[in-house]
Parts: C-alpha cells; structure tokens; sequence
C-alpha cells in the first residue's frame, strides 16, 4: 500500500468513464523468490467496491490472477459530474485501501 | 450456510486452524469467513469455477464482445475488456480457461453500472478468455484466444 490508489471519472455523455488504478503486489503465492528458493506467499486483493453518491455499483471478487496494481475500468449510466465515486479494496491478509473521486 | 463455511466448519483440523488463527490475531472472525469465493477461484476447470458462482449451462451469445489482444507480448499483464449491450446485465466474469485456476474475478454490477469491465490480466499460456454475462437470471458467454509466448503466472 505504498501509494494511494488513483481515480479518474469523466463524462461522456450520461456515462460516467471510470478507471481506477490499485496499488498492490498481487502476489499469486506460486512464485519462488529467486534468492531463497522460497514460495513467496499469496497476497492479492480478493474484493473491490464501488459507489456513486453512496449507492453501490461495482461489487468485485477478484483472485491473484489479476495482474500486478490491478487496473479497473468501469461505466455507469446516469452518472454526472459533480457526483462522488468511492472505490474500496479488501485483500487476502485484511488489509484494505479506499479512495474517492468527483466525476469531471 | 454458504460452502466455505460448511467446508471449513466440517473439518475439525480446519475449525481449529481457524480458531488458531483468530486467536493469534492474524484473522479477524468476519474475515476468517468472509465472502471471498476460495472454492470458485480455486477450482482448476471452467465448469467447476462457473458452478461455484452459481452459473451452469451459459449460452453462446454474440451480444458480448472480448477485446484482448492476439497475441499477448507479456502473459503476466494482458489487457481485456469485455462489453456487452444485453439488459440488464448484473455481472460479469472472466476466465482464463488454461490458467491453473481458470476463474479471474467476477465483477457484480448494481445501479447505473454497464456492461462493461476493462482490467490486466495473467495468462499462463494460450488459451481462451471466456466472459460469462448474467443478465436477468440468465447466462451468457462468448471466448477469444489469446496466445501467449511468455506465459505471466509465475512458478
């Protein structure tokens, strides 16, 4: 969790474009760690959330086979600028990050 | 009861680890039981994977479409994005169906959201991406291939 995730939601139209941009190792606990010889444990994110203004609209579950800082894009009708998105993940040790953005 | 909580609660080895766990702090009791889905993402087939998100029997559609590319330079990120203009889509899932463990995420679409998931992927080796669509109780799927040179997994 070294950076903060990154948002960006635009309007095209009545949709609101949104990409998020997660920080995280993604680790699939399948790896050796090339020094020790050692399985590097599984650590990934297992669920993301979003909201507009409160109401739900994304509800993720998601493995270690999404790449390394997993990128989310998403859309959602009748969106509009001015409104705020929250996106939240939780992984596979309990940590968690959030962050909020307001539609452009 | 959902099926990883019987499963861990039928085995006494697993009640104890869990309890183990608890007590050391490592899980906290909601997480210990949390929603995420083990036996879908760890099922090893796309039949098995599906049926542990509660889908059987998705039926071919032409309304989804997988944008990915090829050929894939690098398997341990492959961008896809999956649209589809069927109402009143509730989900969508991806699977690499050659991965190990072929389930990526399922993605549970509320509100205004569409029919529309763009994410980076890692692929083991050429194979199939397959989206399944659930839309007014009902399923949907479509696949592309994808080859992969250097597969992204690891191990």
């Amino acid at each position: 969790m070294a950076e903060p995730m990154r948002i960006r939601a635009t309007m095209a139209g009545d949709v609101a474009d949104v990409k998020v941009l997660m920080n995280h190792p993604m680790e699939t606990g399948t790896r050796k760690d090339a020094k020790t010889g050692q399985l590097i444990p599984g650590h990934y994110i297992t669920e993301v959330t979003a909201t507009i203004n409160g109401a739900a609209v994304l509800n993720a579950d998601i493995g270690p086979a999404v790449s390394k800082n997993p990128f989310l894009g998403f859309k959602v009708k009748g969106a509009k600028a001015g409104d705020k998105v929250a996106v939240s993940w939780v992984d596979n040790k309990g940590d968690k990050n959030s962050t909020e953005a307001t539609i452009g | 009861m959902n099926a990883l909580r019987r499963n861990v609660l039928k085995s006494a080895a697993g009640a104890s680890a869990v309890a183990v766990a608890v007590a050391a702090g490592l899980l906290k009791p909601t997480q210990a039981l949390a929603a995420w889905n083990k036996s879908a993402f760890e099922a090893k087939n796309v039949g098995d994977a599906l049926k542990g998100i509660g889908i059987s029997g998705p039926s071919d559609s032409k309304d989804i479409t997988i944008k990915a590319p090829d050929i894939a330079e690098n398997g341990a990120v492959v961008p896809v994005e999956i649209s589809s203009s069927i109402a009143g889509i509730t989900g969508i899932a991806i699977l690499a169906e050659k991965n190990a463990q072929p389930l990526v995420g399922n993605f549970g679409l509320a509100g205004g959201a569409t029919g529309f998931i763009s994410t980076r992927i890692k692929m083991g080796q050429t194979s199939l991406i397959r989206a399944v669509v659930s839309a007014g109780g009902k399923s949907y799927t479509s696949a592309k291939e994808v080859k992969v040179t250097i597969g992204g997994c690891g191990g």
